[in-house]
């Protein structure tokens, strides 16, 4: 595969087509990147594609992560602390081009802005990412972004919110690739559980404007919640809980343990179809 | 330090169509904006409309008022500073901000904020703060107005400003150190704003500076232009004329703003903030951000900020709390990108000189924030504004909070020691 001149968008719709037919959700499952250390971060990788997950979310930190609670913090301060850059983080997604899997990096949109929103989508697409999630960038003032991302084929998955208008809908709608993230609650990363009918009833919202995928994350963490979202939404994202797996130990066991956490979201997805 | 840039204040469009232009797209040239979570989209768009509402409605601002007057003491006085204009070879007006109720500029945003707040319906504010000046104006109007209240401080500035814990918490509000970070106020408002993103439904954040996503930087702004309100027609009563220069410290830029949008339409009249350049500019351990920084997105606006390459934001350092911040109004990047504003800066040691000086010859102990402003009018007033020059500076807070930490940092002995009976060996 050589995903430099491979459609982000296709790559992605592609994986929840493959989901889909096996009559289940698809699982996305998010990381920090270099967390703990860079070896270990990419044998999580490694082990979460192994135990099914079938999209890959590369966290790059940033200093002031405004939607990430304590447990995602931590993980970005611990990876900034140890000096890794951004540069170091993309070459580490270069070493997964062996994981037949979509990977989108989720990181702050002064990231992009600093590098140049230009270089920032080269430097992602020769890197091999299917696209992007940048959580401080909402559709109005997302034009400029836009514009470099279809310049390289680069996915970009907008967020929707229980609380957003439905002529905000209608614009995320529009304006997003690979799927829409519909978020499951009101708040940070890891910290509240999802609140079930206020989310199935975004993305029913969500689905009356677009074909593209809708995907659930923030507040799934376990095989029930992961059940639960997937009876009613495209794909399933878990992030905060997979972080903790791999924090909670010691480095050498925590690919073990993401994939142990993986092959039961992985079952929880699955189970109520 | 350069004040090559003449002020192009023909090239600025008039203060009328900028408040034009803010209002359709929240940007002031190209910066500003609305860079947030997609949570925070229902509470911006509220209090869009609320702020029109409440600009259309001739109750607002007989309340704002009457709130000013009568239970915030102002309009707050111009006063000529003899002997520090003679220590400074430039004539200083000070414009007394400390005097108002609660101590600084701060209560100005918040009574207007407060009545946003229960004009939205809202029961509770949230709010960060550095110096603690803008959260005790928040913890005192949540006592006014019965709302309850919780307040984010990195807990450096909790150790640094322990006074204003204090008094936050006499006054009924819950103060939350924040550990994250640089435990300063850049992380007080990541944690603020993440407390939003979670209880956007019943609670107002209420900013304590000019910057922030839309429409933030022009609410705070155009609550704090009272003080050029006040500052244009006393200087015209007790003056004549105009000044040569106003002057005023740049933390997030809630007291340089308002201290500048009357004059800024007004021809000749150089707007100086003064920034916080820590141990130096180009030291690394700085809060200078329109000196050292560069363009970028922080806390929801575009601006000017201290990033690395990488697009990290590197920690601020100020021995002043309220300056202690690596971004900068988006107002304020504007006012530098067109020259109609100059920005300069003055290291810790510099504003531990001005409020010293500020001490012994005028008898009012500043805060070290204006300290800032007042050490850099020493050190450069006279060399780059012209001997005799008349200057209005706002003294934008009062300095109870810090003398713990002046005399300590400054390591001076003004007879603490020994009049507290404490046997420190050195200086009693
Ligand atoms: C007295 C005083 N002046 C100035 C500031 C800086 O804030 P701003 O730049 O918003 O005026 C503070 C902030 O805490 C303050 O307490």
């Amino acid at each position: 595969m050589t995903p430099v001149t491979v459609n982000g968008s296709e790559q992605i719709a592609a994986a929840f087509e493959r989901a889909a037919a096996e009559d289940r959700a698809a699982l996305i499952v998010y990381l920090t990147a270099c967390f703990p250390d860079p070896a270990t971060s990419r044998a999580c990788f490694e082990a979460a594609v192994e135990a099914g997950a079938d999209i890959l979310e590369i966290g790059v930190p940033f200093s002031d992560p405004m939607m990430d609670g304590p447990i995602i913090q931590q993980a970005n301060q611990h990876v900034l602390d140890a000096g890794t850059s951004v540069g170091e983080q993309l070459d580490l997604v270069r070493s997964l081009g062996h994981l037949d899997v979509p990977k989108l990096v989720m990181t702050y949109v002064t990231i992009a802005d600093t590098r140049g929103y230009a270089s920032f989508a080269d430097e992602l697409a020769d890197a091999g990412l299917a696209g992007v999630i940048l959580p401080d960038l909402p559709v109005p003032e997302a034009d400029a972004w836009l514009a470099e991302a279809r310049r390289r084929d680069l996915a970009t998955v907008f967020l929707a919110s229980s609380i957003s208008s439905d002529e905000r809908l209608d614009a995320i709608g529009q304006a997003s690739s690979g799927w829409v993230y519909a978020t499951g609650l009101l708040g940070v990363t890891g910290v509240k559980s999802i609140a079930g009918d206020i989310t199935r009833d975004l993305v029913g919202r969500v689905r009356a404007r677009t074909d593209l995928p809708v995907a659930v994350g923030i507040g799934v963490k376990d095989r029930a919640s992961a059940a639960e979202v997937a009876t009613y939404a495209d794909g399933v994202i878990v992030g905060s809980s997979i972080v903790s797996a791999a924090a909670d130990g010691d480095p050498a066991g925590a690919p073990a343990r993401v994939a142990a956490l993986v092959r039961e979201l992985r079952e929880g997805v699955a189970a109520n179809r | 330090m350069s004040m090559t840039e003449t002020p192009a204040s023909s090239v600025a469009p008039s203060v009328d169509e900028r408040a034009d232009d803010v209002v359709r797209d929240g940007y002031f040239g190209r910066f500003g904006g609305q860079y947030v979570p997609e949570s925070l989209s229902g509470a911006l768009a509220q209090l869009v409309d609320a702020w029109a509402d409440a600009q259309a409605d001739p109750a607002f601002e007989a309340e704002l008022d009457d709130l000013r007057r009568n239970y915030g003491g102002r309009p707050t006085p111009l006063y000529r500073a003899s002997r520090l204009s003679e220590e400074a070879g430039v004539e200083v007006w000070l414009k007394r901000e400390d005097l108002a109720h609660t101590g600084s500029h701060k209560l100005n945003n918040v009574v207007g904020q407060a009545l946003l707040t229960r004009r939205m319906g809202k029961p509770r504010v949230i709010a960060e703060t550095g110096a603690g000046q803008h959260g005790v104006a928040t913890a005192t109007a949540a006592a006014l107005f019965g709302l309850d209240c919780t307040v984010y401080m990195g807990a450096e500035d909790v150790r640094r400003q322990r006074l204003n814990v204090v008094r936050m918490q006499l006054l009924g509000t819950e103060v939350v150190p924040v550990d994250s970070g640089t435990r300063t106020l850049k992380d007080a408002i990541n944690e603020a704003m993440r407390d939003w993103v979670s209880n956007v439904d019943d609670t107002h954040y209420l900013i304590g500076s000019a910057m922030g996503p839309h429409p933030f930087p022009t609410i705070v702004r155009e609550l704090q232009k009272i003080i050029s309100v006040e500052s244009t027609q006393q200087f015209t009563d007790q003056v004549g004329g105009r000044p040569d220069a106003v002057i005023a410290c740049v933390g997030g830029g809630s007291n340089a703003i308002g201290s500048f949008a009357e004059w800024i339409g007004i021809d000749g009249v150089k707007l100086i903030g003064v920034e916080a350049a820590g141990e130096g500019v180009g030291s690394g351990r700085s809060a200078a951000t329109i000196s050292e920084g560069r363009e970028a997105v922080l806390h929801g606006s575009r601006s000017i900020v201290l990033v690395n390459d990488d697009g990290q934001v590197k920690p601020a350092h100020s021995v002043s709390a309220g300056l202690d911040y690596p971004g900068v109004g988006p107002e304020h990047a504007w006012l530098a990108s067109t020259g109609r504003g100059i920005y300069v800066s003055a290291t810790d040691a510099d504003a531990l000189h001005g409020f010293r000086r500020t001490c012994e010859l005028e008898g009012i102990i500043p805060a070290l924030e204006p300290a800032h402003a007042v050490g850099w009018l020493l050190r450069h007033g006279c060399d780059e504004l012209g001997e005799g020059a008349k200057i209005v500076l706002t003294m934008s807070g009062r300095g109870d909070k810090d003398v713990d930490e002046v005399v300590e940092v400054a390591g001076w002995d003004v007879g603490v020691a020994k009049a507290f009976g404490e046997d420190t060996g050195a200086g009693s």
